[in-house]
């Protein structure tokens, strides 16, 4: 179903971190960008779609004009939203909002970090653009920080924090479909496998929070109102966003999900765990009575590999790119 | 292994001796164990010291990660506080060795959480060598309870952090070491063997199931999936509490079921340079955290140098100055150099050897006195390891 095509080349390995690969496509200037995390540096990748010209550029986790200031990043993510692109990056010490090549920064966030380590670690982690105008935040004590950002400019600021986590946010996703009928704009997962639905707007609104089961939720969609979720179980539960209610469980995986991703025109799902396994599956919903259906289509094996990170190019899934720990190259593959 | 003393130690006229007797015998001078009575005060002496309270109260302080260049430091200043002396090269290597197998272990570990059973692993060993001496084995086992109370409350999602945080500090690195990858558990490439296959760790469901329900909750319909692997249903929980089974085999002394191994390691000739050799710009910061935990080792600990031996723990024959003058040749581009630094651990009995060792142990036991170290300043001692970085 898919085949492998021509890696490219990476300039460090990638870190061992939940989601970590995001990819962007450029359709007028025919390019693609993709950020790899390794430790306190962001690898991005410029890829023509003619595989001939790869440009490289690498960011750094710092505070503007502080010289020897360097954190651990936890992640880094696209952020499209109607207007503009962002490239937003989460660090130990802070988040940082880049333009979508990477060129400048246009705003940082300092977290409350204490002069003393203390036994609670402090880092940001689940990033998310929500609807026309924002873009959320998740961080280590559990709160979720919303930013509202202008059609241009740097003007960003912090129009809420919602608090409804007790522990670390793990990851956030906005619905993709395209859909305007659907009542829940965001989902967001924690440590503890807890999952809150919001509904975005001046003022966020919780529509749901469904429990989880004392196991970390480490990779979250949400696609016409339905939540799929992929656990440190290896499970991957699919819920009714708004209702709470469970419609399939998959025993997915044998170890730790990192990444899911979902082609939201072809419901097409992607999972990728520890275990060394991509896997392709296919989403059927029946609006009538909310089922979800699961088939799985595809497996592929990164021999030895320790899988961090795993995307669709493009919104149809016809071809998607994999990173692992301590591997140097996003591989890729594509529909035969 | 071969002997080397300092000019001024007395013990160097036995050591030539032996070495004459070795070679009489046609053996290899590399071909020589360790008895018991040298090796027990060695032990005693860095596991005390690991184990002091003071120490560990340092390491259970919630901190950054280190830094390669300080944990070798620590390392280094560990294995010295015993009358064992590692010449650099040694060092090194041996670092390197210690690091490959602590990357295996965290790497394969099957559940975050596991991360203590490794840790109960090396600290059931530990007691092992140590069971004969009760004042280190207490040591040991108040920082086990230590341990157990820092660690135990942590959810799963915190390990995963600590894990992924560990393997940062591990990444790239890919020396491939004999032992490794006689037991398949590495590959040429220098990269561990993960399995498709096998038991699923202990909570994990088999993969292969799709599931889906009705909005009661019922279970409307049921359907396989191909894995691409072959999984079975897990083993049993290995114990968390002070002493039990730990079920995993990850963290138990790799050398014991192949005693009469060689461990070679060897770099892949496409290794980058480690990040040692970057300008570290939290160097204030670590040199402080570096301070404290030297600090915190018992200077007591430390012998005045004449009753120290120096161990050349791998194959090289040369003298540390024609070691110098290789490397100078190599870096002004000496041709035909190998790639592959290879070290040699072999560990086979040798009678001849072991009983001039066990005079020479005889001969220490005797002589040895508590050196005195009120003149000696800890902070020197730290200026000159510094100096040396």
């Amino acid at each position: 179903m898919y085949h492998k095509e021509k890696s490219i080349q990476i300039k460090n390995s990638a870190s061992a971190l939940y989601n970590n690969l995001s990819v962007m496509r450029i359709a007028p200037r025919r390019l693609t960008y993709f950020t790899v995390v390794h430790a306190n540096v962001v690898n991005m990748i410029t890829a023509s779609w003619d595989g001939l010209n790869y440009s490289h550029r690498q960011l750094q986790s710092k505070e503007p004009n502080v010289a020897t200031s360097t954190s651990l990043i936890m992640q880094a993510a696209f952020c499209a939203l109607p207007s503009r692109d962002l490239l937003v990056v989460t660090s130990q010490k802070g988040i940082q909002m880049y333009e979508s090549d990477g060129s400048i920064m246009v705003y940082w966030h300092a977290l409350d970090t204490p002069e003393t380590p203390t036994a609670q670690a402090v880092f940001g982690r689940g990033i998310s653009a929500v609807r026309e105008n924002f873009i959320c935040v998740g961080v280590s004590a559990g709160a979720i920080l919303v930013f509202d950002i202008p059609s241009k400019g740097s003007n960003i600021t912090l129009s809420e924090i919602l608090e409804e986590h007790n522990e670390s946010i793990t990851d956030m996703a906005s619905e993709c479909s395209g859909s305007q009928e659907c009542i829940a704009d965001l989902v967001s997962a924690d440590d503890g496998g807890n999952l809150c639905v919001w509904k975005s707007g001046e003022e966020f609104q919780l529509l749901n929070k469904i429990s989880g089961f004392d196991m970390s939720c480490s990779s979250v969609k949400l696609w016409k109102g339905t939540v799929v979720a992929g656990y440190g179980t290896g499970q991957i539960r699919f819920y009714e966003a708004v209702t709470g209610i469970l419609h399939a469980e998959v025993n997915a995986h044998a170890r730790w999900i990192y990444s899911l991703d979902i082609a939201p025109f072809s419901g097409l799902l992607l999972s990728a765990a520890e275990d060394s396994l991509v896997r392709v599956w296919h989403l059927t919903l029946t609006p009538e009575t909310n089922s979800v259906e699961v088939a799985h289509l595809h497996n592929e094996c990164v021999t030895d590999t320790q899988i961090c990170g795993a995307k669709f190019c493009d919104g149809d899934g016809y071809a998607f790119a994999v990173t692992g720990y301590d591997l140097s190259e996003i591989i890729r593959y594509t529909q035969s | 292994m071969t002997i080397r003393c300092d000019s001024s130690n007395p013990l160097r006229a036995i050591t030539r001796e032996s070495a004459r007797n070795i070679r009489k015998n046609n053996r290899e001078p590399d071909q020589v164990s360790w008895p018991t009575a040298v090796l027990q005060p060695v032990m005693n002496d860095i596991v005390g010291t690991m184990f002091s309270k003071n120490f560990m109260d340092e390491l259970l302080k919630p901190q950054q990660l280190y830094s390669h260049r300080t944990m070798k430091t620590v390392l280094t200043r560990l294995a010295h506080t015993s009358i064992m002396r590692l010449n650099p090269a040694s060092m090194d290597r041996l670092y390197e060795l210690m690091i490959m197998a602590f990357k295996y272990q965290v790497f394969l570990c099957p559940r975050p959480k596991d991360l203590l059973l490794i840790s109960y692993n090396h600290i059931d060993t530990i007691r092992e060598f140590v069971k004969d001496t009760p004042v280190v084995l207490n040591q040991v086992d108040e920082t086990h309870r230590k341990i157990i109370e820092v660690y135990s409350s942590l959810s799963e999602g915190e390990f995963q952090l600590l894990r992924q945080t560990l393997l940062i500090f591990f990444q790239d690195m890919h020396v491939r070491v004999s032992l490794f990858l006689k037991n398949r558990v590495q590959n040429p490439n220098g990269r561990f063997a993960l399995s498709t296959s096998g038991p699923v760790p202990h909570g994990i469901d088999v993969p292969g199931l799709i599931r889906t329900f009705d909005c009661k909750g019922k279970e409307v319909s049921r359907a396989e999936f191909p894995t691409g692997g072959c999984y079975t249903s897990p083993i049993r929980e290995g114990s968390f509490l002070l002493h039990g089974d730990r079920v995993s085999a990850l963290g138990l002394n790799m050398y014991t079921v192949n005693h009469l191994e060689e461990t070679h390691t060897s770099k892949t000739p496409t290794v980058k340079q480690q990040a040692d050799d970057t300008p570290n710009l939290l160097a204030k910061e670590e040199l402080n955290l570096l301070a404290r935990l030297m600090g915190s080792m018992k200077a007591e600990n430390m012998p005045k140098a004449e009753t120290v031996f120096r161990i050349n723990l791998f194959t090289t024959d040369r003298e540390e100055e024609e070691e110098e003058e290789e490397e100078q040749a190599r870096a002004s581009g000496g041709a035909g150099q190998s790639l592959y630094e290879v070290i040699n651990i072999q560990a086979m009995q040798d009678e001849q050897a072991a009983t001039e060792l066990a005079l020479i142990a005889g001969q220490f036991a005797k002589g040895e006195e508590k050196p005195e170290n009120s003149e000696s300043n800890k902070g020197d001692d730290l200026l000159a390891m510094m100096d040396d970085l």
